[in-house]
């Protein structure tokens, strides 16, 4: 036990500490790897480990200890952060080469205080800690994506995404109240147990879920707080790679994995995140389909995973969800890095119908994005395939229709990704000969985690191959002490089969036409009114504008110019010139200087002390303070 | 007799500085008898201190009662950490007869002190007005444009405001058994129910004014705005903090009853208050505006808290009012540098700050994210205790005053993003070398905002004491 205590409390400082050379920065997160896998093997030895530090908050018999644990979930996020972290941290190094020195030492010492973050948001043992990581991760991913801060879009982005998870943030804020009120306290170890649940009313339950969701809806990018994760891409390419897959966006699955034996006490709640988790996969899917821009495209199919974990979260699988997490970390992390490698290449050109044939020129990256590509399609034996097939099994078991919906995105997937890789690499190339002639495949420091990612992206899956296939799901059963052993889908054998089959081959239909259709060409300007609007991205960032941001824009505006400066204002003064003006006339005070105003106040006051007291009084005061 | 010693340091140093005229021995005078304020005030929180006890005004038995308890410890602190801050930071601005201004600064920061310390309702009541006076002259020599009406509208307001406390004073005085004005004896005042609600209203009033609590604030950001930047920062940093104290110290103790039956109102106007000053921050273009309407909401959420009567939001509104002068301090003596350096304070005009001069970017960064109580920061210890408080007592007050959660996010960072961010602009590049001493006063601050919102425990241990006195029965 002292010895987690001290391997945590060395990773959080390590973390902390702001260091300006980039190898530094990049071998503690790694060393953070290290301690993550010990760990990690630690708990699968001697299980769940709690460390208590110090009383965060301790007052009038209101406690709230800093207390970190880690158990099995916690484990296995920890493996994830870091290790997508340290190859983030590691591809960095030669991403950001152009930068100044300065800028290069904060750029990492955002990135080492969001691991940090993140790794105090799934160490937290009660649901405060876990709070102070999640605003924690809010605000480096404002630092990142603002990290370009001479560029005014770039600033808006970043204050929107602060901004729309703060709303997230006050659901979480009430649900950790309501908390409060009711059990008196916030611990896993207390609030999460059948007792407590049992003092909880089913609409206490509810509405308690229901907040925790609106967070989650913040974090993890859900209708209808996901319009700031597209924008997000404004920091540098390695940082959505890291928002994206392996922190931050997770951050709100990990809240309802914690809390599932909350959710699942709720019908209601867990519909509720069902159904937006599977509209958000839809809904961004279909924008997926038509943007230009490569970060965009990942952008929307990350929002678009996103849903299909809470569709998990919702159907009751949470361990599929989970598993989801990791193998999307995997491909999704992958996909950006080789994005920002081709990037790179292009000398910061992002509009993929300006690329096309970078196939031959950027060997590594094409094979590296192609596998990642194929693993968030879902063709098997790619990790994608097995993650996603579990959620799907799951929602079909608690409805056919979930489960018909999951299948169209997954189609919708497989078609914008091998859009995104036959218009990026197949064909011609697109670009300006100046361009063609400077292209080249990216140094070793980001190859290294493309492949190191591609190979984890390929193979992830058999942590969690299902029974039916022979595996022995190694993550359900290592989830088992959190979420509970996995329910029995009461799924034939044939019929997942039946289900496998038809996900995969509608997927793989899907890839192949996209194949064709951009495998020569890229998409001209949207023509049909359809086209024009998944464009537009459904129009969603103008209607927030237009129904929310003006109107309350106007109303503050209403409030200072008239409420304030007329009404109570206007009251104000309007109170003082009657006086002004009766004084007038009854002519006491004519001159209307202030200074007689004030003037006569002190004097009246020391008329007052004067008459009062006339025993001399103040003058024994004065003698009585000099001796 | 320590406890005098917060009266007669300031107090001497400001006679003495009517004499001197040489500004380098101005300053250091000034912030010298700051420092060993400060070094008192840090005596006094780690040793036991006994109360200082005199006759004053015999006739009327009114005593020269000073004590200290765990609040006005922790106000005395801040007090003590205000004022040489406020010194040192604005050491380099240009000020005509500087050694009046001083000398008028440090006879508040006396006024002050004698508010926290006063055991006695009529003492209490002498401090505040000393405390009041010189701000009135402070303001209307060396402040702004509008400078004439806008002070004489923020002294008639509190003066007002004061006079109805007198009244409320006698009123319970002239009940009393042993004719006695201090909080004991008022307490069991021999007063109808109804005779104890007009008590309390007067109080309250002159309460809410120095807060200022909606609709009651319009002085506020007026007087803030055409105030000398060092004037600000004591009027927002301490001294409003003086309508909480004495709500704490007077409101409570001597009304339980008609304090209870009040809850409900104040608690909802403070609520609109917050929301209220929240919006119109957002649409501010001038940054001491800005702070000031945000202030404004910050002061809210701690009234509202109070108001709860419950323990722990208490608590939370303790730590609070020390965090939030602190914090806003901080905003204060920014704004103040970018104004010296660039001659505007409209945030149009402003940009590229962080490009110019980092370090002031970074501190500006820093001090709004405590501004928005983001977790580790001092702030969020104190809103977290306020607002679950206030959950307790209305989850739907709450939920609607949480809304001021996220408006604060929008005009923070809006601020931020238009005074440090994007290109330097054509104000900032008249930028010159980073003011060093108010940069080594903004990290000082910077760093009580993460110790105390990391490790908040030494902030709970020295207020214990006054939460228990609250709650004995």
């Amino acid at each position: 036990m002292p010895l987690v205590g001290f391997l945590f409390n060395g990773l959080g400082r390590n973390i902390w500490s702001k260091k300006v050379i980039a190898y530094k920065a990049t071998g503690y997160i790694v060393m953070s790897f290290i301690f993550s896998i010990l760990a990690f093997l630690n708990v699968q030895s001697s299980g769940p480990a709690t460390v208590h530090y110090f009383d965060f908050i301790n007052t009038a018999g209101f406690k709230i200890p800093f207390d970190l644990k880690v158990d099995a979930l916690s484990s296995l996020f920890l493996l994830v952060i870091t290790g997508v972290g340290s190859l983030i941290h590691l591809y960095s190094t030669a991403y950001m080469k152009e930068e100044e020195a300065p800028h290069y030492a904060r750029y990492f010492a955002y990135l080492n205080l969001f691991v940090f973050s993140m790794l105090l948001l799934v160490l937290g043992d009660n649901y405060v800690i876990m709070f102070i990581g999640w605003e924690g991760v809010g605000l480096c991913s404002y630092l990142l994506i603002g990290y370009w801060f001479t560029n005014a879009t770039y600033n808006y982005a970043a204050k929107k995404a602060f901004i729309m998870n703060r709303i997230g943030d006050l659901g979480f804020l009430l649900a950790i109240f309501w908390l409060i009120v009711k059990l008196g306290t916030v611990s896993y170890g207390t609030v999460l147990t059948a007792e407590s649940l049992a003092k909880l009313s089913s609409s206490d339950i509810t509405a308690i879920t229901l907040l925790l969701f609106v967070g989650a809806m913040g974090k993890s990018a859900q209708i209808p707080l996901y319009t700031w994760l597209p924008d997000a891409m404004a920091g540098p390419t390695p940082v959505s790679a890291l928002i994206h897959a392996a922190t931050m966006v997770t951050a709100g699955i990990y809240m309802i994995t914690r809390s599932n034996i909350l959710f699942s006490a709720s019908e209601f709640t867990q519909h509720v995140v069902a159904i937006v988790g599977i509209s958000t996969a839809l809904l961004s899917a279909t924008i997926a389909i038509k943007q230009n821009d490569i970060k965009k495209v990942l952008a929307y199919s990350t929002v678009s995973q996103l849903g299909y974990m809470f569709l998990g979260l919702g159907v009751g699988a949470y361990s599929g969800a989970v598993f989801h997490v990791i193998t999307h970390a995997f491909f999704k992390a992958l996909l950006f890095l080789g994005a920002g490698s081709v990037i790179h290449a292009m000398h910061h050109e992002q509009d993929i119908r300006k690329m096309g044939g970078l196939k031959s020129k950027l060997p590594i990256t094409h094979i590296t994005f192609l596998i990642g590509c194929i693993a968030i399609a879902g063709v098997p034996p790619f990790s994608g395939f097995f993650s996603k097939d579990e959620i799907l099994a799951a929602a079909f078991a608690k409805s056919p229709i979930y489960w018909a919906l999951g299948v169209v995105g997954a189609a919708m997937t497989a078609f914008y990704m091998f859009r995104l890789y036959a218009t990026t690499f197949l064909g011609q190339f697109r670009g300006t000969h100046d361009q063609e002639h400077h292209l080249h495949e990216s140094p070793f420091a980001m190859t290294l985690p493309l492949i190191l990612l591609a190979v984890a992206s390929a193979i992830a899956g058999a942590i969690g191959v299902p029974e039916l296939m022979g595996g022995h799901h190694w993550l359900s059963h290592q989830l088992a002490p959190i979420v509970g052993e996995a329910k029995e889908a009461g799924l034939s054998a044939s019929t997942e089969w039946a289900l496998m089959g038809v996900s995969v081959t509608i997927a793989v239909v899907a890839l192949l036409i996209a194949l064709s259709i951009y495998r020569k060409k890229a998409d001209g300007e949207p023509q049909t009114a359809l086209g024009k609007f998944l464009y537009n991205k459904w129009y969603i960032d103008e209607l927030y504008e237009t129904i929310i941001l003006n109107p309350l824009n106007k109303f503050a505006g209403f409030l200072k110019e008239v409420v304030e400066k007329n009404i109570i204002d206007g009251a104000v003064n309007g109170t003082g010139k009657l006086v002004q003006y009766s004084a007038r006339q009854i002519r006491l005070l004519q001159s209307g200087q202030v200074g007689y105003y004030i003037l006569f106040m002190v004097l009246s006051m020391v008329l007052l002390f004067i008459f009062w007291f006339n025993d001399m009084t103040i003058l024994k005061f004065f003698y009585k303070l000099t001796h | 007799m320590f406890l005098l010693l917060f009266l007669l340091i300031p107090i001497f140093a400001a006679i003495a500085l009517l004499f001197i005229k040489k500004e380098q021995s101005v300053n250091l005078i000034a912030i010298g008898s700051g420092l060993l304020t400060l070094l008192g005030a840090l005596h006094i929180i780690l040793n036991k201190t006994g109360n200082y006890d005199a006759s004053w005004l015999p006739i009327l038995n009114s005593r020269f009662l000073l004590q200290a308890d765990g609040l006005a410890k922790i106000l005395i602190l801040l007090t003590a950490i205000s004022f040489p801050a406020i010194f040192i930071a604005t050491s380099h601005n240009q000020t005509n007869q500087k050694n009046v201004f001083l000398s008028l600064m440090l006879l508040t920061q006396a006024g002050l002190m004698g508010v926290f310390l006063a055991g006695d309702a009529l003492l209490f009541y002498f401090f505040w007005e000393l405390a009041l006076i010189p701000v009135y002259f402070l303001c209307s020599i060396w402040g702004g444009e509008k400078r004439i009406t806008v002070t004489f509208k923020f002294f008639i307001y509190t003066f007002l405001g004061s006079l109805f406390m007198l009244i409320g004073i006698i009123l319970l005085y002239s009940n009393t058994a042993d004719h006695s004005f201090l909080i004991e004896s008022l307490k069991h005042a021999n007063v109808s129910p109804a005779q104890s609600a007009t008590a309390f209203a007067l109080f309250f009033i002159a309460f809410a004014i120095k807060m200022p609590i909606f609709p009651l604030h319009t002085w506020q950001p007026d007087a803030y705005e055409q105030s000398p930047t060092a004037v600000t920062m004591v009027l927002s940093a301490v001294m409003v903090k003086m309508g909480l104290y004495g709500i704490i110290r007077w409101l409570m103790p001597l009304f339980p009853t008609a304090f209870l039956a009040h809850a409900n109102l104040v608690i909802i106007l403070s609520v609109i208050g917050i929301l209220y000053a929240s919006f119109i921050a957002i649409r501010q273009d001038d940054m001491k505006r800005l702070i000031a309407y945000s202030s404004i909401a910050h002061i809210g959420l701690m009234n509202a808290a109070l108001f709860t009567h419950n323990q722990v939001g208490i608590q939370g509104a303790f730590i609070q009012l020390f965090s939030h002068g602190v914090n806003v301090l901080g905003l204060w003596i920014i704004a103040d540098v970018i104004e010296q350096q660039t001659g505007t304070r409209s945030m149009k005009a402003l940009g590229g700050i962080a490009k110019k001069q980092p370090t002031l970017a970074i501190l500006l960064v820093g001090f709004a994210f405590a501004n928005i109580a983001l977790p580790l920061t001092n702030a969020f210890i104190g809103e977290f205790l306020m607002f679950n408080s206030l959950f307790q007592f209305n989850p739907w007050i709450a939920a609607a005053a949480g809304v001021s959660v996220v408006l604060a996010a929008i005009y923070t960072l809006n601020m931020v993003q238009k005074v440090a961010y994007g290109e330097v602009s054509e104000a900032t590049h008249l930028m010159t070398a980073p003011n060093k001493n108010a940069q080594g006063v903004l990290i000082v601050l910077l760093v009580i905002v993460f110790v105390t919102g990391v490790y908040p425990q030494p902030l709970f241990d020295v207020t214990a004491d006054t939460l228990k006195q609250l709650f004995v029965k």
